[in-house]
């Protein structure tokens, strides 16, 4: 094998080093959403008091309920159109379908804030009034891509045999993607559209220029939150946030490691 | 099959549809946008002759004025703090998604690799909101030193370029892992023994066999950092305050605060442009390594 003995710990314990890096802030600030002291950052005890306080602050909740309308639109819409733009872009040759490939990837690469920037100065133009609608447009926008992305590697990975089987058996090409295509898809649709549902309520930097008055998401509220100042009411929040987006990403990850037969 | 083109068209219509309107079509609007002037109350200033506006050469006002000394040193800073987090993401990623990769037992690869993949997913915000935490006068990190005798008052930490840097570093990071992390687990390993049985050290082997090898992840990894580095917002407002204003804040202030819409569209399509060169670079150099383009 190669290389002595130093270099591999040095290797691990750099490894150590990084995730604990990685996770130690995240640790802290769930940690300290317990601690019944209000100012310092010295442990006073264990409380649920600022998660209780959560339960009263109309504001928090009503953007709570905005994100959670928001992030079910899109999810819904954005599922649908991405999944259907990977079965054109796996299945099918046609002109045109580079030109797509980059439309379908430059709303992920490009910077947030220039979709944000350009989407506000269009919806002004348009003389759409920013709302939670224009909100949902613009997550939609963002969304069908990671949407394409997932169920079309997902898409590359099926055994073409299957079909193949399905159709020497009789077939018609809309019964074989009904029962056999689709549900060996399924997984692969559900876990991007478990993705989708975390970008979008997770998402503060495109959200922030496309909400008007009244389309308060979470992240929004989170942030006016913190430009007053660092509260243990914003770790309660944040750790929520964090429980829920992690559980669904994790759900996400089983459902794409598992075997595609 | 004779129906397979207009199937396609079919089921890539409605993505078109809203990606054309909602993304090209804006776009397209923001540069046009950048061309013209602020109103008095905001909005844009009527052009009353065309023909006039175009030799007079004030189309292109927004884009003089983004070289003025004040904006072109905000551009500057963003740019080296935008090349500075990607090579610490990368110096700091790659001999960890080398040990997760090449070095790890199978059974703990998974996990290894899981605990990257969470922190990219979840949300920006609040992994920022976590270094806020650690790093105010009244924070985690400050207690601690002065309760360890090390410091005697509070060090201004946050609120200043090194928290800004933490922060993008700590942003990003899982975002060069995983493409590393993807080139390495491909490595033919015989390779590397080969190279070594035919007598190169392990500093020759890494050098002159698994880098080359793992070009297309370092490029992609870059790439995935370098951009959404160059138009962050959210970590200089929060970590930085007003001092280490970089670029995206300066947009964003102009569609928030100063009401200029399209001075901060001839910023915005600037960075739009350079981040374009960028993705055409990186298209054509993993088409030339034969590569999938992958974003």
């Amino acid at each position: 094998m190669i290389g002595s003995r130093w270099p591999r710990r040095l290797l691990a314990v750099h490894s150590a080093l990084v995730y604990l890096f990685l996770y130690l802030p995240i640790a802290v600030l769930v940690v300290f959403s317990f601690n019944a002291a209000r100012q310092t950052a010295v442990w006073d005890g264990l409380t649920l008091d600022w998660y209780r306080r959560l339960l009263d602050d109309e504001a928090l909740l009503g953007a709570v309920r905005n994100s959670l309308t928001v992030a079910s639109c899109t999810t819904l819409a954005a599922t649908i159109l991405g999944t259907l733009a990977a079965l054109a872009m796996g299945r099918h040759q046609f002109r045109g379908k580079r030109p797509t490939q980059a439309l379908l990837m430059l709303p992920v690469v490009i910077p947030e804030i220039v979709l944000g920037a350009a989407l506000v100065t269009f919806f002004g133009v348009a003389r759409m009034r920013l709302s939670l609608t224009t909100v949902i447009l613009a997550h939609v926008v963002f969304s069908i891509s990671y949407v394409a992305i997932v169920v079309r590697a997902r898409l590359a990975g099926l055994d073409p045999s299957l079909e193949e089987a399905a159709r020497d058996l009789g077939a018609g090409s809309f019964d074989t993607f009904r029962r056999v295509t689709l549900p060996l898809l399924f997984p692969g649709i559900v876990a991007s559209a478990l993705l989708v549902f975390t970008l979008s309520i997770d998402d503060y930097v495109i959200t922030s220029f496309v909400a008007g008055v009244g389309a308060t998401t979470l992240p929004l509220h989170i942030y006016s939150m913190l430009k007053v100042g660092v509260t243990p009411e914003i770790n309660a929040v944040s750790t929520l946030l964090l429980a829920v987006t992690v559980a669904l990403i994790v759900a996400a990850q089983r459902l794409l490691q598992e075997k595609k037969t | 099959m004779k129906s397979r083109r207009g199937r396609a068209a079919l089921l890539l219509l409605p993505t078109w549809a809203v990606l054309g309107i909602f993304f090209l079509v804006p776009l397209v609007l923001m540069l046009g946008v950048s061309f013209r002037q602020r109103g008095v109350y905001g909005g844009l200033r009527p052009i009353a002759d065309l023909a006039a506006y175009l030799r007079s050469g004030g189309f292109l006002g927004n884009y003089g004025r983004s070289l003025e000394g004040v904006y072109l040193g905000i551009g500057w800073r963003s740019l080296w703090m935008a090349v500075l987090t990607t090579v610490l993401c990368l110096v700091i990623s790659y001999p960890v998604a080398y040990a997760v990769a090449v070095r790890a037992p199978r059974r703990w690869k998974n996990l290894l690799l899981g605990l990257v993949v969470v922190p990219f997913w979840t949300s920006f915000l609040i992994r920022t909101y976590a270094w806020m935490f650690i790093l105010r006068s009244e924070g985690l990190l400050n207690q601690g030193l002065l309760a360890a005798g090390v410091i005697h008052r509070p060090l201004e930490l946050l609120y200043t370029p090194f928290a800004v840097m933490i922060g993008l570093v700590y942003g990003e990071l899982p975002f060069m892992i995983l493409p590393l992390y993807a080139s390495l687990e491909k490595l033919d390993r015989s390779l590397l023994e080969a190279a070594s049985d035919l007598g190169a050290g392990g500093a020759g082997v890494f050098r002159r066999v698994t880098v080359p090898l793992t070009m297309p992840g370092i490029v992609a990894g870059v790439v995935l950092v370098f951009i959404p580095s160059l138009g962050q917002f959210v970590v200089s407002d929060l970590l930085g305050g007003a001092k280490t204003m970089l670029l995206g804040n300066l947009i964003q202030n102009q569609y928030a605060v100063a009401r200029n819409q399209p001075f901060g569209a001839a910023l915005a399509f600037e960075l739009t442009a350079a981040v374009l060169l960028l993705l055409l670079a990186y298209a054509l150099y993993m088409r030339k390594r034969g590569e999938e383009v992958l974003l």
